[in-house]
């Protein structure tokens, strides 16, 4: 699937975008950003308090107990400051 | 109801913008248009500009979804949403909602509810550009609570 990074989240882990396949086990928003914690020191950084982190499958907003099976691409991102 | 959703580095025209949404109708009685402006500062830091980032796709999704959701509380007959992204210098402007209505409170109710809503749902990002580097702006807790008092469904006026 591809993962997709934006703003601080980004710029932390170093690129916006890459396509992983996590192992099984790596069944919800909340453990994908666990396995992808243990992946490297701007990946530890960037998720260092996963509350301020946000997520999208898809292109719509989840939480973290969402289901990630089927997710084509999900975006993590910090909370938005549009408008 | 006609919806207009842009996203682009352009700055816009936003007189024309709201004269677009009602021009050749009879039935609209109402226009209201809320423009979001860069600011010299953040803070009370000079900002030389802002870069916005944002989620291409997403975006406009997010958008649109609200777009449906203000048309299925209020009798709207026209929103227009603009959004920039890119590089915007103090002055200029970021955001444009227009909605137009038969009746002033279901256009005013949509303009403040589209943009509470782009405030806390809509996948952009600010970086200021102070003299000592660039810096993400941070999420305020007072819009998440602006958004969060129009969570319970309800209708303002009947359709």
């Amino acid at each position: 699937m591809k993962i997709r990074y934006f703003a601080w989240v980004r710029e932390r882990i170093g690129k916006s975008e890459e396509d992983l396949d996590p192992p099984a086990g790596v069944a919800t928003v909340a453990d994908l950003v666990a396995w992808l914690t243990r992946r490297g020191e701007g990946y530890a950084y960037a998720f260092e308090n996963p509350k301020t982190i946000r997520a999208a499958i898809d292109k719509h907003h989840v939480r973290a107990d969402a289901r990630i099976a089927g997710a084509g691409e999900i975006a993590f991102f910090p909370p938005m400051t549009g408008g | 109801m006609t919806a207009t959703i842009r996203l682009q580095r352009e700055a816009f025209d936003a007189g024309a913008e709201a004269a677009k949404l009602s021009r050749g109708r009879t039935d609209i009685g109402a226009v209201v248009s809320f423009i979001g402006i860069c600011r010299a500062d953040e803070n009370g830091e000079a900002i030389a500009a802002l870069n916005l980032e944002h989620y291409p796709g997403m975006a406009e999704a997010e958008i649109a979804r609200h777009v449906e959701e203000a048309n299925a509380r209020w009798p709207l007959h026209g929103v227009t949403v603009i959004h920039r992204y890119g590089r915007i210098a103090p002055g200029e402007p970021i955001v444009l909602v227009v909605t137009a209505s038969s009746h002033r409170q279901a256009a005013f109710a949509a303009a403040e509810f589209l943009m509470d809503y782009l405030k806390t749902r809509a996948p952009f990002w600010k970086q200021v550009e102070k003299a000592t580097g660039a810096q993400w702006v941070e999420a305020k807790a007072a819009d998440d609570t602006a958004a969060e008092r129009w969570a319970a469904p309800r209708r303002e006026t009947a359709k």
